[in-house]
């Protein structure tokens, strides 16, 4: 059958919707009658991809007002007797057509601060982890990098605080290494500050977005609200910290 | 390559291009949400109708004064100030109505359903300014885990009510064992209770989730756990335990008011 789709086309934030029809069959993508369009009717059509498989994290933008990977987007999920829209990520300058500027979360990756880790266990120069120590993180190390859990957050999205906010993604990358065993560095206070974790008021709507199932408010945000409590307003566990000598975490 | 940045633009209040019904969800959280607050207040102001026979409103659990015989310190003081209204309830109910509202769950739920922040996940919002949990007032979210360990106790309380409510007092005037719907109801209350507050996340934080490394404290590793696998369901707990602890105070309410007759199971 034949599809209408509405794309977003401009250049820098600046543009409008334009109607494409196409036609569809079983088990096409969104991503598929993007590329369909652009070999056909626009081939200027600007459209970030990469792998297809829902694994490299480019092809993000809005289906029907949601953020998504075009890539792993049926049409079979879609009602189709409508215009399926399709608009680039709102939280990231646009560049052009589908396309947002992304390198804002390269920027504040830099400056959360690495991996430590502790003196290697061995002579070798290795270290030896249980399973069972590792599990949470490997979670986290899911994610690919598509951004849809920052486009979604309304803290970015609809408030602009760039500055003042690393957004979910880099909340689980910090919980990540936070949570790591072997990791020796503190990043509670930059957390709380710097990386401003009191924004998020944990409306879940990362968690919705995210195509690989992190649960990136219950097991990775609230987690580290949960270790900036104990270090910067809990009197009890600082009370007990001065008691045993032991500075409050893990 | 060269990059130019371009503002980002704002939606306006509701603007979205979503297709489904996105205001259903949180138009259900505020009216479950608010049914719920209004009836407990009216129920805790009532003073009265919230026990029948061993049967104690969990509304009203712990009575540390009033007038019934579940009552720890016999009926109101005489030190209370006469215009501020008395209630056994009044004492107990900010516990557990704080530990709801600070509970990370109901925060994204009543902030998305009351204050529209955001209304629902991209959906434009209607303020510009925004302050999160970062400042005064909504920091104070952080001492959620205060309430938590209060409640702790609490769920003591309501399991001792349990106890209590089986055994009844027979026509000869002694005390017998037995099971009645009202039991039951207020067991079930004190499960959902039990599941809401031991899958807390503040909780889990406790049992375990602010260590690193579980293989070195294995005491650890199951209460962890098992506070992981009930906040999966953290949500549902949360639903199921609000709505079960109003019918609990229902089903005594009725029972007391001789509406509803409670039938003896044994």
């Amino acid at each position: 059958m034949e599809a209408t789709f509405r794309i977003w086309r401009g250049a820098l934030g600046s543009g409008t919707f334009a109607d494409y029809r196409t036609e569809t069959s079983d088990g096409m993508v969104v991503l598929d009658a993007v590329h369909d369009i652009q070999a056909t009717q626009a081939p200027d059509l600007a459209v970030r991809w990469n792998c297809k498989a829902g694994k490299c994290g480019s092809c993000s933008a809005e289906v029907n007002g949601r953020p998504r990977l075009m890539c792993m987007t049926r049409l079979s999920d879609l009602d189709l007797s409508k215009p399926v829209t399709i608009e680039p990520m709102q939280a990231f300058p646009h560049s052009r057509d589908l396309v947002t500027d992304v390198s804002w979360n390269f920027r504040v990756k830099h400056q959360i601060k690495p991996f430590t880790p502790r003196t290697p266990d061995a002579a070798d120069g290795t270290w030896r982890m249980q399973q069972e120590d590792v599990d949470r993180v490997q979670e986290f190390r899911k994610c690919i990098e598509c951004f849809l859990c920052q486009d979604v957050c309304h803290v970015l999205r609809d408030h602009h605080l760039h500055e003042e906010f690393v957004g979910p993604r880099y909340l689980v990358y910090t919980s990540a290494l936070e949570m790591h065993p072997l990791d020796t560095q503190e990043r509670r206070d930059e957390l709380r500050k710097a990386h401003g974790i009191g924004y998020c008021n944990i409306t879940k709507c990362c968690t919705t977005v995210c195509p690989e199932g992190i649960q990136i408010t219950d097991n990775a945000i609230i987690p580290m609200k949960e270790r900036v409590m104990d270090h910067a307003f809990d009197p009890i566990v600082k009370l007990v910290g001065l008691m045993t000598g032991k500075v409050a975490g893990p | 390559m060269t990059h130019t940045t371009v503002p980002l633009t704002r939606r306006r209040a509701g603007e979205t291009l979503r297709r489904d019904a996105w205001w259903i969800q949180p138009a259900v959280v505020f009216l479950v949400l608010s049914s719920f607050v209004v009836y407990a207040t009216w129920a805790a102001f009532q003073n009265a109708h919230y026990t029948a026979g061993p049967y104690l409103s969990p509304f009203y659990s712990p009575e540390i004064f009033g007038d019934s015989p579940h009552a720890w310190f016999g009926p109101k003081p005489g030190w209370w100030p006469g215009w501020l209204p008395f209630s056994p309830a009044l004492l107990i109910l900010p516990i557990p109505g704080l530990f709801r509202f600070t509970c990370y769950y109901y925060r994204g739920a009543y902030y998305k359903a009351f204050w529209a922040d955001p209304p629902s996940c991209a959906v434009g919002e209607p303020r510009k300014r925004y302050l999160g949990e970062r400042y005064f007032p909504l920091v104070f979210q952080n001492i959620h885990r205060y309430f938590l360990m209060i409640s702790v106790v609490f769920l003591g309380f309501l399991t001792h009510d349990v106890w209590k409510a089986f055994w009844f007092t027979n026509p000869a005037g002694g005390v017998e064992f037995g099971v009645g719907v009202g039991t039951l109801v207020l067991a079930l209350n004190v499960v959902m209770l039990t599941g809401y507050t031991l899958g807390c996340h503040s909780m889990r934080h406790i049992l375990g989730g602010f260590r690193d490394q579980f293989s070195l404290k294995p005491l650890f590793r199951v209460p962890y756990r098992c506070s992981t696998c009930l906040n999966a369901a953290h949500n549902r707990w949360a639903w199921t335990s609000l709505l079960m602890v109003a019918f609990t105070d229902l089903y005594v309410r009725l029972c007391s008011m001789g509406i509803w007759v409670d039938v003896r199971i044994l």
